[in-house]
C-alpha cells in the first residue's frame, strides 16, 4: 500500500522543529518505523518535519566522564564505534543486532526511544546504561532520566511540543561488567524478552526486563540477582502480569542469560 | 499537498525530479526514472528487495521518502556496471546457482557487496547472519550464502598473496 498524503517541512533549527510539532507535524527521523506506518496507513500524518538536516542532529561529544549523542545518530554510526571505550564497544554490541544493516544505516537512536516499541533494543538498553534524555520544546531543553523516559507501549515522557534532541550517558570504565540477552525467532527481529546487566565495581548493580509488552522494567539493584539468578528471576518474573507460560519462561531465561553475560 | 523539486544523483547521472512527499524513494526510481531492477515486496523494509545504495551505504527504499533523499547519490542495481565485487559476485550467483526467479536478487547482490567489503573476514555463520534481513522464496539460501563466501573467501586468498610477494 501507499501512504496517505502529507505535506512535507524540512526544519532548518530546533525552534522550527518545534513550532512544527506544536502545530501538530508529526517528526521524521530514519523513517525506519514510520514508513512501515505510512505505508500500511496505520499512520495519517497531516505533516511531516524532517529531523534529518538539523544543526547537530547526529554524531558524539564526549564532555568530562558523560557522552552526549545526538538523536539523529543512526544505529549503523553506533555499531561501527562512533562513541569511544568500554561504552562504545557495549553500545556496539547491541547495535549491530538491531534489525539488518539496511535499516539501521537510516535508523536513529532517538527515533527509536521516542518511538517507544517495547521489543526495541534502545528502549531496554539505555535505562540500565543510565543518563538522560535531552528533550526540546518551546522552552529549551529538559533533561529526563533514560530509566522512566519510555512510559508506556509507544508512550514516552516527552511533553506535547517536544522533539527528543539527544541523549547523554555516563562513559564506563574498562572494569564494567554488561550483559544483554534477547530471544528473537529469526535474526532482526523483534524480541520477545530482552534483559540487561549493567555491573560497574564499586556501584550498584543494575538491571532491565524488556519486551513484554508494557514499558521497560528497571532494577536498580540487581545484586540479588547476581546471588542468586534463577530464583530472583522467578520472583521478579512473577512480578510482571499477564504473561502466557512461555513468555514467563524466556523472561526468566533473558535475566538468567544476562547475569552470565555479566559474569563471563 | 504541493510537489516538491529534488535533486538526486542516480547510477553517476544528476536528475531533477518533482515528487510527492508521500513517494518513497523505491517508487521514483521505478516509476519516472525507469530503473525496474530495484523491486518491490513488502514495502515495510522486512524483505530486502528494494535495498539500494544511498550516499554509499545500503538501504531499503521502500521506506525512504524521496524527499527527505533530496541531494542524496543513490546507486541502484543497474549502477554497478564493472564494479569488481559486483561482478565477482555476479558470477559467483550463476556459478552456484544462487537466484531462480530473481526476484530477491537485486537486493541480495547490494547486501552482498556490502557484506564482502565491509566484513572481509566474515565466515559462514556471520554472512548468513548479515544476509538474514534479505528473504527469497526460490533457493533456500544455501547458494547465496555459498557464493557470498566464496568472494569473501577469494579475495582473502588474494590479499595474502599480495602481502606474501
Ligand atoms: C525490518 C525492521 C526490523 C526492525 N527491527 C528492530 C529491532 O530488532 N530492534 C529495534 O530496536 N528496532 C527495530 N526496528 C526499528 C528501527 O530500529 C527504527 O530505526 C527505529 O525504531 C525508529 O528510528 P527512526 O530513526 O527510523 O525513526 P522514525 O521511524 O523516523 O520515527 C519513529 C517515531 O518516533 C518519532 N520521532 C523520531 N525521532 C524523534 C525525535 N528526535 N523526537 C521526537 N520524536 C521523534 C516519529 O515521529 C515516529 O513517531 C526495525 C525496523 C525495521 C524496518
Ligand atoms: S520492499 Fe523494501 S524491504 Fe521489502
Ligand atoms: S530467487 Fe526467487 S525469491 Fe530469491
Amino acid at each position: 500500500m501507499k501512504p496517505s498524503r502529507f505535506s512535507y517541512k524540512r526544519p532548518a533549527s530546533w525552534d522550527d522543529a518545534v513550532k512544527l510539532v506544536l502545530a501538530g507535524a508529526r517528526p521524521g527521523a530514519g523513517t525506519q518505523s514510520l514508513g512501515p506506518m505510512l505505508n500500511l496507513r496505520l499512520a495519517r500524518p497531516d505533516t511531516i518535519a524532517d529531523l534529518r538536516h538539523l544543526p547537530d542532529y547526529a554524531g558524539v561529544s564526549v564532555r568530562g566522564d558523560t557522552v552526549r549523542i545526538g538523536a539523529g545518530t543512526t544505529h549503523a554510526a553506533l555499531e561501527d564505534g562512533v562513541v569511544p571505550g568500554r561504552l562504545g564497544q557495549i553500545m556496539a554490541s547491541v547495535a549491530r543486532r538491531i534489525a539488518y544493516r539496511p535499516v539501521r544505516t537510516r535508523g536513529t537512536i532517538g527515533g527509536s526511544l521516542a518511538h517507544a516499541d517495547p521489543a526495541a533494543d534502545w528502549v531496554a538498553v539505555l535505562p540500565a546504561l543510565g543518563g538522560v534524555a535531552v528533550a526540546f520544546g518551546a522552552a529549551g531543553e529538559r533533561r529526563l532520566p533514560l530509566a522512566n523516559f519510555v512510559t508506556g507501549i509507544f508512550e514516552t515522557a516527552l511533553a506535547p511540543g517536544e522533539v527528543l534532541r539527544a541523549v547523554e550517558v555516563p562513559m564506563l570504565r574498562d572494569a564494567a561488567r554488561w550483559g544483554h540477552w534477547k530471544f528473537c525467532r529469526k535474526i532482526g527481529e523483534f524480541s520477545k524478552a530482552t534483559a540487561c546487566l549493567l555491573d560497574v565495581p564499586g556501584a550498584r548493580p543494575r538491571a532491565v526486563l524488556a519486551a513484554l509488552d508494557g514499558p521497560p522494567m528497571v532494577i536498580d539493584d540487581a545484586a540479588a540477582l547476581l546471588a542468586d539468578p534463577t530464583g530472583e528471576a522467578r520472583r521478579i518474573v512473577a512480578g510482571c502480569p499477564g504473561l502466557s507460560p512461555w513468555r514467563q519462561a524466556i523472561a526468566e531465561a533473558a535475566l538468567r542469560h544476562a547475569v552470565q553475560g555479566a559474569r563471563a | 499537498m504541493s510537489r516538491i523539486d529534488i535533486t538526486l544523483t542516480v547510477n553517476g547521472e544528476p536528475r531533477e525530479l518533482k515528487v510527492e512527499p508521500r513517494d518513497q524513494l523505491a517508487d521514483v526510481l521505478r516509476g519516472p526514472l525507469m530503473l525496474t531492477g530495484t523491486h518491490v515486496g513488502c514495502e515495510h523494509g522486512v524483505c530486502g528487495a528494494c535495498t539500494i545504495e544511498i550516499d554509499g551505504a545500503p538501504a531499503r527504499s521502500c521506506i525512504a521518502h524521496a524527499g527527505s533523499c533530496d541531494g542524496a547519490t543513490i546507486r541502484t542495481i543497474e549502477g554497478f556496471g564493472d564494479d569488481e565485487i559486483m561482478r565477482a559476485l555476479r558470477e559467483a550467483f550463476t556459478r552456484e546457482h544462487a537466484l531462480q526467479c530473481g526476484y530477491c536478487t537485486p537486493g541480495m547482490l547490494v547486501v552482498g557487496r556490502d557484506v564482502v567489503r565491509r566484513l572481509p573476514d566474515a565466515d559462514e555463520a556471520r554472512v548468513r547472519e548479515e544476509m538474514s534481513g534479505n528473504l527469497c522464496r526460490c533457493t533456500g539460501y544455501r547458494g547465496i550464502v555459498r557464493a557470498i563466501v566464496s568472494v569473501i573467501v577469494a579475495r582473502r586468498h588474494a590479499r595474502r598473496e599480495g602481502a606474501c610477494r
